[in-house]
């Protein structure tokens, strides 16, 4: 419950609500418009196996309190990894110097607030079991890998897993708090045949217990994906180059959205008018068949959050209705300065780091086409199933997403491997060549980083089997 | 409490660990000091000052290794990690290469590379936030269609590093950084386009003054507007200074010694052999005075050197940590990179490409049609297997000559061809930052539209 992490932090470092009102003074004693107080006590732990054995078993532990102080559009920022009040205080008094016009401001006085979303009550976070439980299940993933094919050669399996506890007050009288357990299963196989070397990955998981890999996403079913996807890139032929029609299958290609218009719908740069989608609200930007949302109130799923890093609860957010752009996604302080609401995005790596607003969970919704048809209806073109990272340029609104898995379409079947290519595209163009959204929407399995300024979050995307009439296949065979 | 960290304090740790069973143990400490500004529109936008440390404690039990890290440097917190480190090395499994450096390879001397600039220490927030507005204005004044920012400022920061082990190893450096960066937005017909430039140095005498900073940010800014695409051809390519780094960093990953133990690089197999036009020569090198890769030891304390990686297209070195040493039966080359948590990696120390004879404007001169590479956006990279594919912006040349910019298409090949087929490499070597590279010409990509 958040009220667990808010006790956990007074008992421990025996702070109490008086302490944390003469904190946020401290923070406004120069003036100020807004100042926050970020408390995060964090385990890490990561185990793996890599030819055979278990090599590493690593674990870290990291604390500390950031202050924060708004004056406008301008943030003061400090942390310490120190929890007492003087290190606080001190933290809060160099914050305080982003204020420049004097005169205190009154502290409304801090009230908890219990969580109203409650997305994650894991009953055996996976940071809370021991080593062994763990060492079983890459062990598994391992063995499964290997006996697929003989021509697996090597194999890594491993498992990252945190839990957290947040505890964030904020001026406006707001003290809550949240505990968030995150845990990924990986595994990587390198194919070998006679000197061709070929990878394959998968991976999954989310805010979820241990049970969730030994019953749901199981490390064989992990295992299978990574060996059968190392297996066919031993065939795989030369991809074509140029602008053909493109169908993406679901899931993980969702990172589609997350480059094309995602962080582009950020409002900070929409706040800055620095972004191709800025001033485009109420216009079409995709086909009608197309409805995006960020939606953070997912239950499970990695990209999820109860409560953003500053305390507001997460919402879904409709970007794209029909086609047409109705939102951005926003944070305390470009909410204020655009005047539009609060949408639960504000996030920060740690307690070292401001939050900026950021992607939760990105998707485009289902639509009526049914998967196989889609790809009937394309003469030459191709399929491409998963990917590896993508990056935007959210100012020209340049896009380019990697395709790990992908086949050519002919004549309306799905026919030979094709290497890795890059697809690419611009955010405001491309969705508007969307010409089929299938009815089988689904969200990635749970291991997407997005790096922004240097802080990376972790984020989910999804999309249902969907049909691009024209992108950019970055090949080499003209 | 924030303490003076010693290597006397990283020893104690290690003299705790192997009390509590360890048969081995390294210990790194790091304490660094930062201050950032951020400014926008002539103002500052944003301001953050921070101090931090933290300790990473790799412990082995008779072969099995583990590792904890923590930023809680008292007593009792040390007491508990070491704990936990313990317990942990119990369940891993005996590898004959994990553990320390024989302990005739560590460093005996540590070397004052110049790391440390007082200058950099002493800057107040005002002088920072100064050389940061000065660069935007002067990005600002360069032309009118320079008509908004997206970032700028200024980073300072100043730490050491201590690192200790069971061997004996004790040693600690300190070292300062700064870097100053602005990022215009400039518009024409109704579409908007976004670059940036910027320095980094540990010495603030050596940084490059705001205006010039400024002024070069608003030209590549400038040179992108009209961006239009040509149409899907093979042609020769020209790598401008800032992407050939990028595809060095692609070398760095296939030459490491973690991809290739794990036969996850295309250049396995391939030491002594010509993997590239004899024309290439890649050196890393963690002993340059003041540079920004260099320190006197590596992450497991041993001394770190220069190493010819590709010598006139032979691959004469990978670049090594002991474990990966180990692994392939060879020497570490002083490359262990080694972060709070995890066991050592395997991280560049200067890592540049050797200049050329020709000038980036012969270059481009000696290309009848093609393509300069100013930027390249999306990860489309398999150091595995050499699969290259990225979407790329730059100019279109024409009869040696710089045309219109190109923006909206790919570029494509595999590594293995493209390091074969580089034609020309220019003599304009520009250490910014860690690795650097100049001008080159690589002689055929797949250009997708």
């Amino acid at each position: 419950m958040s009220t667990d992490a808010i006790n956990f932090f007074f008992d421990r470092y025996g702070l109490t609500g008086g302490d944390i009102d003469r904190l946020l003074a401290t923070a406004l004693a120069r003036g100020g418009d807004y100042a926050d107080l970020y408390f995060e006590y964090k385990v890490a732990n990561a185990v793996s196996i890599e030819e055979q054995i278990v090599k590493q078993a690593a674990k870290s532990i990291a604390q500390g309190v950031g202050v924060r102080v708004i004056v406008g559009n301008k943030t003061g920022y400090a942390y310490t990894d120190e929890i007492t009040f003087e290190a606080i205080a001190r933290a809060a008094e160099t914050a305080s110097h982003i204020a420049r016009s004097g005169g205190s401001r009154q502290i409304a006085g801090v009230n908890v607030t219990p969580n109203t979303l409650n997305l994650y009550p894991v009953e055996t976070p996976v940071s809370r079991v021991e080593l062994n439980r763990k060492i079983d299940l890459i062990k598994q993933g391992d063995s499964v890998a290997r006996a697929l094919d003989r021509r697996i050669r090597e194999v890594q399996s491993s498992i990252n897993d945190e839990i957290k506890y947040v505890m964030i007050a904020s001026s406006d009288g707001r003290l809550v708090g949240d505990v968030q357990p995150l845990a990924r299963f990986g595994i990587t196989c390198i194919a070998d045949d006679d000197g061709n070397l070929q990878v394959g990955r998968a991976g999954g998981g989310g805010r979820v217990g241990i049970e969730f890999f030994e019953r749901q996403m199981t490390p064989q079913q992990f295992a299978r994906e990574a060996a059968r996807q190392a297996i066919i890139q031993l065939e795989a032929v030369a991809t074509p180059a140029g602008t053909m029609e493109v169908v993406l299958g679901p899931g993980w290609p969702g990172i589609l959205l997350h480059e094309a218009v995602g962080h582009g719908l950020e409002s900070d740069f929409n706040r800055k008018q620095t972004s191709a989608f800025s001033g485009l609200i109420g216009q079409r930007v995709a086909s009608e068949m197309c409805t995006v949302v960020d939606d953070g109130t997912i239950p499970d799923r990695r990209g999820s959050l109860n409560i953003d890093d500053e305390g507001e609860p997460t919402t879904r957010t409709v970007l794209i209705e029909s086609g047409i752009l109705r939102g951005y996604m926003s944070d305390y302080l470009n909410a204020g300065l655009t005047k539009a609401g609060r949408t639960g995005n504000g996030r920060r790596q740690s307690y070292k780091h401001m939050p900026l607003p950021r992607m939760t969970n990105t998707f485009m919704l289902g639509g009526t086409d049914n998967p196989e048809d889609i790809i009937r209806t394309v003469k030459r073109g191709v399929y491409a199933v998963q990917f590896g990272g993508g990056q935007v340029d959210i100012t020209s609104g340049e896009f380019a997403f990697s395709a790990s898995e992908a086949y050519l379409i002919e004549d309306g079947k799905v026919t030979a491997p094709i290497k890795g290519a890059t697809l690419r595209g611009n955010g405001p163009e491309t969705l508007k060549h969307v010409t089929a959204v299938g009815n089988d929407l689904a969200l990635d399995p749970g291991v997407g980083i997005c790096g922004k300024e240097g802080q990376t979050v972790p984020v989910g995307v999804g999309i249902p089997t969907i049909k691009i009439s024209q992108m950019t296949v970055g090949g080499t065979q003209k | 409490m924030t303490l003076q960290l010693t290597k006397e304090f990283a020893s104690d740790i290690v003299d705790k660990a192997v009390k509590r069973g360890a048969t081995a143990t390294e210990v790194i400490l790091r304490q660094r000091t930062e201050f950032s500004v951020a400014v926008r529109l002539g103002e500052v936008e944003k301001l953050k000052q921070s101090t931090d440390q933290g300790v990473g404690i790799r412990v082995l039990i008779d072969g099995r290794q583990a590792s904890v890290s923590g930023s809680d440097l008292g007593q009792e917190a040390i007491t508990s990690l070491i704990g936990e480190a313990v317990e942990l090395a119990r369940l891993t499994s005996p590898d004959d290469s994990a553990g320390l450096p024989d302990p005739q390879e560590l460093a005996v001397t540590i070397p004052d590379l110049d790391l440390y600039d007082e200058a950099i220490k002493k800057l107040t927030p005002e002088e920072q936030i100064e050389m940061a507005l000065r660069a935007e204005r002067a990005a600002q004044e360069y032309s009118n269609q320079i008509i908004n920012f997206d970032g700028g400022g200024f980073d300072s920061g100043h730490g050491s590093v201590m690192l200790a082990n069971s061997l004996g190893f004790a040693g600690s450096y300190r070292a300062t950084s700064c870097s100053l960066a602005s990022v215009p937005v400039a518009a024409e017909d109704g579409r908007m386009q976004r670059d940036y430039w910027y320095d980094v140095r540990r010495k603030l005498s050596e940084m490059d003054s705001p205006e010039d900073i400024g002024v070069m940010a608003a030209k590549r800014t400038l040179r992108k507007l009209g961006a239009k695409s040509v149409p899907t051809q093979s042609v020769p390519v020209v790598f401008e200074p800032t992407v050939t780094r990028d595809l060095l960093g692609d070398i760095f990953g296939a030459v490491s010694g973690e991809s290739i133990f794990r036969k996850a690089s295309f250049l396995v197999g391939e030491l002594g052999e010509k993997v590239a036009s004899q024309r290439l020569t890649v050196i890393d090198d963690g002993t340059m005075p003041s540079r920004l890769g260099s320190r006197p030891f590596d992450g497991e304390g041993l001394p770190t050197r220069r190493t010819i990686v590709i010598r006139n297209g032979v691959l004469e070195s990978y670049l090594l940590n002991t474990y990966t040493a180990r692994k392939l039966g060879l020497r570490s080359t002083g490359n262990a990179g080694r972060g709070l948590t995890g066991a050592p990696v395997v991280e560049a120390g200067n890592l540049y490409i050797e200049p050329g004879p020709q000038s980036p404007e012969e270059i481009i001169k000696s290309v009848s049609r093609g393509f300069l590479v100013t930027e390249l956006l999306g990860f489309g990279v398999n150091i595995v297997t050499g699969d290259y594919s990225r979407s790329a912006s730059g100019t279109w040349i024409e009869n040696g000559e710089l045309t219109f910019p190109v923006q909206g298409v790919t570029i494509a090949g595999n590594l293995k061809e493209m390091l074969n087929s580089i034609e020309m490499i220019g003599n304009d070597l520009d250490f910014r930052g860690n690795v650097a590279a100049p001008t080159l010409l690589i002689g055929r990509m797949t250009i997708g539209a």
